[in-house]
Order: C-alpha cells, then sequence, then structure tokens
C-alpha cells in the first residue's frame, strides 16, 4: 500500500517536472517560463517529498520536508526577483 | 564495472570539449570556463580510479578521493584570481580580450 | 539494469550539458549552464561513491565559482559583440586535436593495471587511532595534513592576490561587491529568514563531517553563502579590508593549524603530528577555526578587490 502510494505520488512529481521543463524549454518569454517552473519547484518537488516519506524514518522524512520548504522559499525569492527585473521595476 | 568504463568515458569526453572550447573561444571568461571543465574531467577520472579501489566495505578509495576535495578547493583559488585579473583588465582596457592589436595606439 | 540506465543517461547529460556550456554564444548563458552542469556533476560523484566531493563539487565547483563567474560575465557583457572570427579550417583542427586528446585518454581505460590499487584497507586499518568515523576527513586531516594546511595557505594566498588587484587609491576601501539594498525587497525577506537555517546547518556539515561525508570546507561554503547574501541584500555592510578584526578571521584558520602543528614537535616529535588520545580533539579545534576562515575568504574572494574608499 505504502509502496502503490509512493510509485503514484513520485510519478506525478515525474510528470510536473517534465511539464515544467517543457515549459522553460517551449514558453516564449521569462514570464511564462518563470510560471512553468514554479510548478516544478512546489508541486513537483512536493508530490516527490510526499511520495518518499512513508519509506523513510522520522528523521530523514523531517529532513526531507525541510529540504522542500527550503526550496519553496528560495525558489520564491528567487523568482520574485527575476520577474521584478524583467518588468524593470529596479533590482530589488 | 561498466559504471566505472562510463564514467571514465564521460570524463575524457568533457576534457575533449573543454580542450576544443579552450582553442576556439576567444574570450578569457570563456576559456577560464572551459578550464574549469577540463579541470572536472580530470577530477572525476579520479574519481573513477577511487572507485576502482573500492576495497574493505569502502565504496571507494578515500585517497584520491581527499586529493580531488583538495584539487577542486585549489582550482576554485586559481578561477578567483583568474576572474580577478580579467575584471581589472575589464577596468583597465575597457574590455577583457587577448587580442593583440588592442596594444597599438 | 536500471541503475546502468541513470549513469547512462547521467554520462551523456553531463556531456551534452557540459559541451552546451562551450558553445554557447552568450556569455551569462554558458555559466548558468556550467552551473547546471556543476549540479549534474556532483550526481555523478554520488554514483561513484564519494559523497564528501559531491557535496564539495556543489558547494565550490558549481556554487562558488559560478557566482564569481557570473558576477565577471555581468560586468564583462558588453564585449561579447566584438569577437575575433576564427577560420572554419581552424575550428575543424581544433575539434580533430580535441578529439584525439578524447580518445586518448578514453583507450587508457583499457590499459588500467588489472587489480585496483587502493589504499583504503590501511587507511581504515590505522582510522580508529584518529577518533575519526570519516575515513576521508582522515585522509585529509591525519595523512595528508600537510596538503591540507597549504591547500588553505594557497586559499589565503588567492585573497591576497586579489586584494593586489586594487587601485592604490582604493586600498583599505570596501570590496566592490553590487548591492542590491532596498528595505522592502523580497531579497530581504530571504536574508533575514535564510541565514539562521544557514548557520545552523553549516555547523551541523563542520561537526558531522568527522564521521559521515561533510566537513570544515562544505560547511565554510555555506556559511559563506549566507554572509554574502546577507551583504548584497544590505543587511550587514561589507567590512573594509582595511578591518583588524576581518583580517583575524582570515588568518585564524591557517595559524591554529600552524600552531597545532608545531605541537605536534613537542609531543610525538613530528610536526604536524597529533599526541596520543588528543588527535580527535585537536582536529575539531582546527576544523573550527578553519570553517571560520575558510567562510571569510571565500566571501571576500566573492566580493572582489576593494574599490572606493567612502562607498559603504
Amino acid at each position: 500500500m505504502a509502496d502503490l502510494f509512493t510509485i503514484l505520488a513520485v510519478s506525478a512529481g515525474a510528470v510536473l517536472f517534465l511539464a515544467g521543463t517543457l515549459g522553460l524549454l517551449r514558453f516564449p518569454d521569462t514570464l511564462t517560463r518563470l510560471h512553468a517552473l514554479t510548478k516544478v519547484d512546489n508541486l513537483g518537488l512536493g508530490l516527490v517529498v510526499l511520495g518518499l516519506l512513508p519509506q523513510l524514518g522520522w528523521l530523514a522524512a523531517a529532513k526531507m520536508l525541510a529540504v522542500w520548504l527550503l526550496v519553496q522559499l528560495s525558489g520564491a525569492v528567487v523568482t520574485q526577483i527575476l520577474a521584478r527585473s524583467v518588468r524593470g521595476e529596479g533590482e530589488s | 564495472m561498466s559504471a566505472v568504463l562510463l564514467f571514465w568515458l564521460a570524463g575524457s569526453g568533457l576534457i575533449g570539449l573543454a580542450v576544443y572550447g579552450l582553442i576556439v573561444n576567444p574570450h578569457p571568461l570563456c576559456k577560464l570556463l572551459a578550464l574549469n571543465l577540463l579541470g572536472s574531467g580530470v577530477f572525476l577520472l579520479f574519481g573513477v580510479i577511487a572507485r576502482r579501489g573500492a576495497a574493505a566495505g569502502l565504496g571507494g578509495d578515500p585517497v584520491p578521493q581527499a586529493l580531488v576535495i583538495t584539487g577542486i578547493v585549489v582550482a576554485f583559488s586559481a578561477t578567483a584570481i583568474a576572474v580577478a585579473l580579467l575584471l581589472a583588465l575589464h577596468a583597465e582596457a575597457g574590455e577583457a580580450s587577448l587580442d593583440q592589436e588592442d596594444e597599438e595606439p | 539494469m536500471m541503475e546502468t540506465g541513470f549513469d547512462v543517461v547521467l554520462a551523456l547529460m553531463l556531456l551534452g550539458v557540459g559541451g552546451w556550456s562551450i558553445i554557447a554564444r552568450n556569455m551569462m548563458t554558458a555559466v548558468i549552464i556550467f552551473i547546471a552542469y556543476g549540479l549534474l556533476l556532483s550526481l555523478a560523484w554520488v554514483r561513484l561513491h564519494a559523497v564528501d566531493v559531491s557535496l564539495t563539487e556543489a558547494a565550490i565547483g558549481s556554487g562558488a565559482t559560478g557566482l564569481l563567474m557570473v558576477i565577471a560575465a555581468h560586468k564583462v557583457a558588453g564585449d561579447s559583440q566584438r569577437v575575433v572570427r576564427l577560420s572554419r579550417g581552424f575550428h575543424v583542427l581544433a575539434a580533430v586535436f580535441a578529439t584525439l586528446v578524447a580518445i586518448g585518454i578514453a583507450s587508457l581505460a583499457f590499459v588500467l593495471p588489472g587489480a585496483p590499487v587502493s589504499l583504503a584497507a590501511p587507511v581504515l586499518e590505522r582510522l580508529p587511532e584518529s577518533g575519526l568515523g570519516n575515513p576521508v576527513a582522515g585522509v585529509l586531516f591525519v595523512y595528508r595534513s600537510f596538503d591540507t594546511l597549504l591547500e588553505k595557505v594557497v586559499l589565503l594566498l588567492a585573497l591576497i592576490g586579489v586584494w593586489a588587484l586594487a587601485r592604490d587609491q582604493d586600498w583599505g576601501g570596501v570590496p566592490g561587491l553590487r548591492l542590491f539594498q532596498h528595505p522592502h525587497s523580497v531579497l530581504m525577506l530571504l536574508a533575514r529568514t535564510l541565514p539562521p537555517i544557514g548557520f545552523v546547518f553549516a555547523i551541523y556539515m563542520t561537526w558531522a563531517g568527522a564521521d559521515v561525508p561533510g566537513g570544515a570546507f562544505q560547511g565554510g561554503t555555506v556559511l559563506a553563502a549566507m554572509w554574502i547574501l546577507v551583504m548584497v541584500a544590505g543587511v550587514r555592510r561589507v567590512p573594509r579590508v582595511s578591518s583588524p578584526l576581518l583580517r583575524l578571521a582570515i588568518v585564524a584558520g591557517p595559524l591554529v593549524f600552524l600552531a597545532i602543528g608545531f605541537l605536534g614537535f613537542v609531543a610525538p616529535g613530528v610536526f604536524l603530528a597529533y599526541p596520543d588520545g588528543l588527535a580527535k580533539p585537536l582536529i575539531v579545534v582546527m576544523e573550527v577555526a578553519l570553517t571560520l576562515s575558510i567562510a571569510v575568504i571565500l566571501g571576500l574572494l566573492i566580493a572582489g578587490p576593494p574599490r572606493a574608499k567612502d562607498s559603504a
């Protein structure tokens, strides 16, 4: 049961990674490309982490969650900065 | 053992690519990048040697692994100096170029 | 079978991404691809069972080197317009030469000695005497401590070299790091929330490095990254290069290393040897001092030579 859950969640995450990468390569401008990437950061990585949780001890699981949260934080900030610099609102 | 051969081939391929880039890319920053790529290829060969030396329950020989760590640090130091030199040249001459025609008055 | 498939894909991606960083037209593109390449390479190091190297590659080879090059690529962005046109024949000649080099090295794989040479067993045999559990840390701080000492000195010399490139009138000023100071920027949010986490992580990495992959260098790099972030966002000022406290932090690591090295003359009678039973505590003291120095030196190397005295 746990294995089935892992397979489903990680596969769903992988599909999002694929879709996001495709978007990164195919979308026309920076803002839409960033939009594609955020799906990978949040949902894609989140699903992979979620899927792996049942396979781990609680300490490793906590580390995985911490990794996900840190990627969320840095991803959100970097996306904001990039998007603002594209829109020419100074380099904040 | 095939993984070992695979990464050896990847390492030598990277060295080849880097040698090509080092020769044909005119800008010093590109040359610096190629040099770093070259270094990483050589390190990868070291890693394969370390992996071959897996023994006594270890996944690889720790001695070449430690050598590579030192190597990465020294390569970074050299890169830092090179970047500083490049930027000093850029600030002085208006552009960083190895073109010798620039020296004419 | 699965693992071989993964390795094949990884090796092909390494070659593809590495090659892309060579042929990319735009310099900034090339540098960013190089950073991605470094991350792929650290995956390859994990596959080669060298987790310590993988961490170092991700932190230094990809992160710190990448940051240096991004800064440089940004500053020289205007140069790329005027590239020297090389003839097609020259390109072909270079490609042939590079291919020959690659084939030559690749063919060495088939003449490697049949029985691999390994120092793993002798290292493990004596490792308990050092009190360390991580064989790579053992090699770095016991068998090859002289190299490790000189490596820190190389880092210090690199910083002196970078500083030596400052113009005379700028000496004693602050490093010319480009700042993005906006009181309400999201960068400020990151610079306020991330450093506490990074700080704990860096200490953990240094401390755990004695027994599992990690160590002073990886921890120091994380610390350096936090410092750079805090300086760039303007939460803390960039210190002047003439600050005595800064200079003390720079030399603390090599000095403690040397002092413990000379202590070896007193107790076991050899330079850089540790007295019986004291190896572990002395190595930990060294690692702590080294982490601080490495963090400060890396941060300053990335920040660059000092610029105008009055800009704060």
